[in-house]
């Protein structure tokens, strides 16, 4: 253990979880160890990636065609704020697309963008699965439903001043 | 002791269920109060969150719609007061106010969701927990659990409508010196939340089904797949799973037997072909979450190489079930061919958005209308979307279809997983079946040609058509790539990737002629085809619009009438939503 513990720092690589590695020749950890890495990072850097390989068995080509097949893999940090605004069916029905505009709109980026003060980054995702609140978004681990163009535009005001 | 339970699934937490939880336990404290205080999970009612339920010696109160005040409210009047406040309630002993919601439901699947703590095994075990694995284990054979499953007619849940007995009966015979279980939980179809919910309030009952079912085929070791978008699932179900170790139930030896079973969990991330059970497989075993070509089967060949089982979450909440009341309780209920009962998300423009647990062969109408109390805001029964994107729409006037899963295959729709979107008038056809191909050519792995290529093309057309640039040929062409893509994808993402395009074509082909020969959208949805309006009788110049018009498109002064000029507008209907007079119309 000691070992490993001196090898990432080697690497300029801190908090793994380091049990997953003991069955490193098991590529069926290869998934956890990447959300591992994105969870002590914010995203995918590729000093995690070679790291893995070297531990895991499998050539870093390999692991960059999981990080990319993979939708909740980034390989660029996001901003102080994740928006994911949900684009499921019952949010889409419900008039998601003006949310969308408007918050685009408001925070002058595209989606899967980070704005230029590394404050808010826009995420489409699929289904928050709160469907009865539609249309809804998430910023950061806090959810808010029933939107109104004027209630992000309050939402957002919030965050501007924390 | 009365008791106060909080319902916190997803739901009642995005919609503050923490925030009375914690309001209630400072109350608690601060009055000195005696009553226990418990988490439970989603209750059914998603549209009248945040629900607490005051069960005292008089019997069982469900309040609605519960915030920071309303908790005050409840433990003045009626914990300390003795009085029930009637304008909250939704359930009660004797009220005139009681939502039917529940009235016509059939609960199997739910049975503990939303009753029980979801974090205490031992409530789980109250209500006859483990029961059913120990009945098993005890009395009966494998062969004799398989015909139990067999006979009770139970279904893959999941949307593939597989006989579960039969699946478990091919991996039973698969020569192999290990196999394994999986449990399926990588609910991908935007829409749908079943199988989170039961995660969330009930996750021991799929833990012993997926115990039941590593007896029956004879294997040790299992795996859920789970979404990682589901947090607090995987919460509760790591919860569950030290609950069960603890108790001997997952571990060696379990309940002083010779037979061994051990759990884990493998968290999904972020694929919705995943859900293919030869793709979940590969992302289990760490590669890309690609499909393969089957036979072999995974009865024969499956995670490891080694015969693997795989059943959705609503399949294994079913077998205790099952087990403890019998095939012939279970196959009583339905429809020939389809036995049991089916759980749906209900979405969309309904007024009681929520989880509804339903026996198979109610007609969608009675679903639609004395369940979900009918359409919002006074709208119009269009359709109803099921299947998600490998689904499709079934029109209001086949309403009296009933839930059966070669019913609504005819249709051109499936049964699918279980989520249910209610269309109203607003909904464009066109514009939801580009919804959907854009979800799936996505999410198309792009291993098979007809599905990479194929609903990349058919998305471009459709993009054509709701812009105002269809062709009368492209309706021909939509059709012929649609049935191309079905017959040359090896999996089930492109196999019906073309069903929400096809139904939508069946049953609303003059919608899509509308955007091509008139240019018109007649659901007034999409914006190349629609023209924002000031209505002048009715506005009153107050200046909303033109102050949340983005591209300042909007002129006029206070108290004047406003115009919008059509060059500049770009359609985000943003005045629209603004407008508090209706003053603006969309042409």
């Amino acid at each position: 253990m000691k070992e490993v513990i001196v090898k990432e720092f080697e690497m300029g690589i801190k908090e793994f979880k380091l049990d997953l590695l003991r069955d490193g020749g098991n590529a069926g950890s290869l998934i956890p160890l990447l959300q591992s890495a994105q969870d002590s990072y914010g995203y995918v850097p590729e000093k995690a990636i070679n790291y893995i390989s070297e531990f895991a068995g499998v050539p870093a080509a390999e692991i960059y065609g999981v990080v990319t097949f993979y939708s909740q893999f980034r390989l660029k940090p996001l901003g102080k704020y994740i928006v994911k605004i949900c684009e499921g069916t019952a949010c889409h029905v419900n008039g998601a697309k003006s949310i969308v505009n408007m918050l685009l709109n408001e925070l002058g980026i595209g989606v899967g963008e980070t704005t230029d003060d590394g404050m808010f980054s826009v995420l489409s995702v699929a289904c928050l699965g709160c469907c009865s609140l539609a249309p809804v978004m998430m910023i950061n681990d806090e959810t808010y439903g029933s939107l109104t163009p004027d209630k992000v535009r309050k939402v957002l005001k919030e965050y501007r001043k924390k | 002791m009365t008791e106060i339970k909080v319902g916190l699934g997803t739901c009642g937490i995005s919609a503050g269920g923490y925030g009375v939880y914690d309001e209630l336990k400072a109350v608690k404290e601060n009055k000195n109060l005696e009553f226990d205080l418990k988490e439970t999970g989603c209750m059914g009612m998603c549209y009248r969150e945040v629900l607490v339920e005051v069960n005292d010696e008089k019997g069982s109160w469900l309040y609605a719609n519960v915030d920071k005040k309303g908790v005050q409210k409840i433990v003045e009047d009626h914990i300390i007061g003795g009085n029930p406040v009637d304008e909250m309630l939704v359930k009660a002993g004797k009220n005139e106010n009681e939502d039917p919601f529940f009235e016509d439901q059939e609960r199997i699947v739910l049975r503990n969701c939303g009753v029980i703590d979801p974090n205490s095994i031992d409530e789980y075990i109250t209500n006859d927990g483990y029961k059913a694995i120990r009945k098993v284990i005890k009395d009966l054979s494998p062969e004799d659990v398989i015909k139990v499953v067999m006979d009770s007619g139970l279904r893959g849940r999941g949307g593939g409508g597989f006989p579960t007995g039969l699946k478990w009966k091919f991996t039973s015979g698969a020569e192999g010196d290990s196999k394994y279980v999986i449990c399926n939980a990588d609910e991908g179809d935007p829409g749908a939340f079943m199988d989170r919910s039961v995660l969330e309030g009930d996750p021991h009952s799929v833990i012993e089904g997926m115990m039941i079912a590593a007896y029956a085929i004879g294997a040790e070791n299992a795996y859920i797949y789970v979404r990682a978008e589901y947090p607090k699932a995987i919460e509760r179900l790591r919860t569950a799973m030290g609950q069960a170790e603890a108790n001997g139930f997952i571990g060696k030896n379990i309940f002083g037997t010779d037979i061994n079973f051990s759990i884990k969990i493998k968290e999904g991330a972020g694929a919705f072909v995943c859900g293919e059970e030869t793709a979940l497989i590969a992302s289990i075993e760490g590669k890309r979450g690609v499909p393969r070509v089957r036979p072999p089967f995974p009865a024969v060949k499956g995670l490891w190489g080694k015969p693997t089982n795989i059943n959705n979450v609503e399949t294994f909440a079913n077998i205790p079930w099952i087990i403890l009341n019998g095939a012939e309780a279970y196959a009583s209920m339905g429809t020939e061919k389809s036995k049991g009962t089916k759980v749906f998300a209900l979405a969309g423009k309904i007024e009681k958005s929520g989880l509804a647990e339903v026996p198979m062969g109610m007609t969608i109408n009675d679903i639609v209308f004395k369940i979900g109390g009918g359409i919002k805001d006074g709208g119009k029964f269009k359709a109803v979307q099921m299947g998600g994107p490998s689904g499709g729409c079934i029109p209001a006037s086949m309403g009296d279809l009933k839930i059966d899963y070669d019913e609504i295959t005819k249709t051109g729709a499936i049964m699918g997983s279980g989520g249910m979107i209610v269309l109203d008038e607003t909904t464009c056809m066109v514009d939801l079946a580009k919804f959907f191909l854009t979800f799936t050519q996505n999410e198309s792995c792009g291993k098979c040609t007809f599905c990479r290529v194929g609903t990349k093309r058919m998305l471009e057309i459709l993009e054509r058509i709701t812009a105002g640039k269809g062709e009368e040929k492209d309706l021909d062409l939509l059709e012929e790539l649609s049935y191309k893509i079905k017959d040359s994808s090896l999996c089930g993402l492109g196999q019906t990737a073309p069903n929400p395009v096809l139904t939508t074509l069946k049953y609303y082909r003059e919608e899509y002629e509308a955007h091509i020969r008139d240019k018109k959208c007649p659901a007034h949805n999409c914006p190349a085809l629609i023209e924002y309006k000031v209505i002048p009788e009715k506005c009153t110049g107050c200046t909303l619009c033109a102050r949340n018009c983005p591209v300042d498109a909007i002129e006029g002064s206070v108290k004047e009438i406003h115009k919008i000029d059509p060059e500049k507008c770009i359609k985000c209907s943003l005045c629209y939503q603004a407008c508090k007079f209706d003053a603006i119309e969309k042409i």
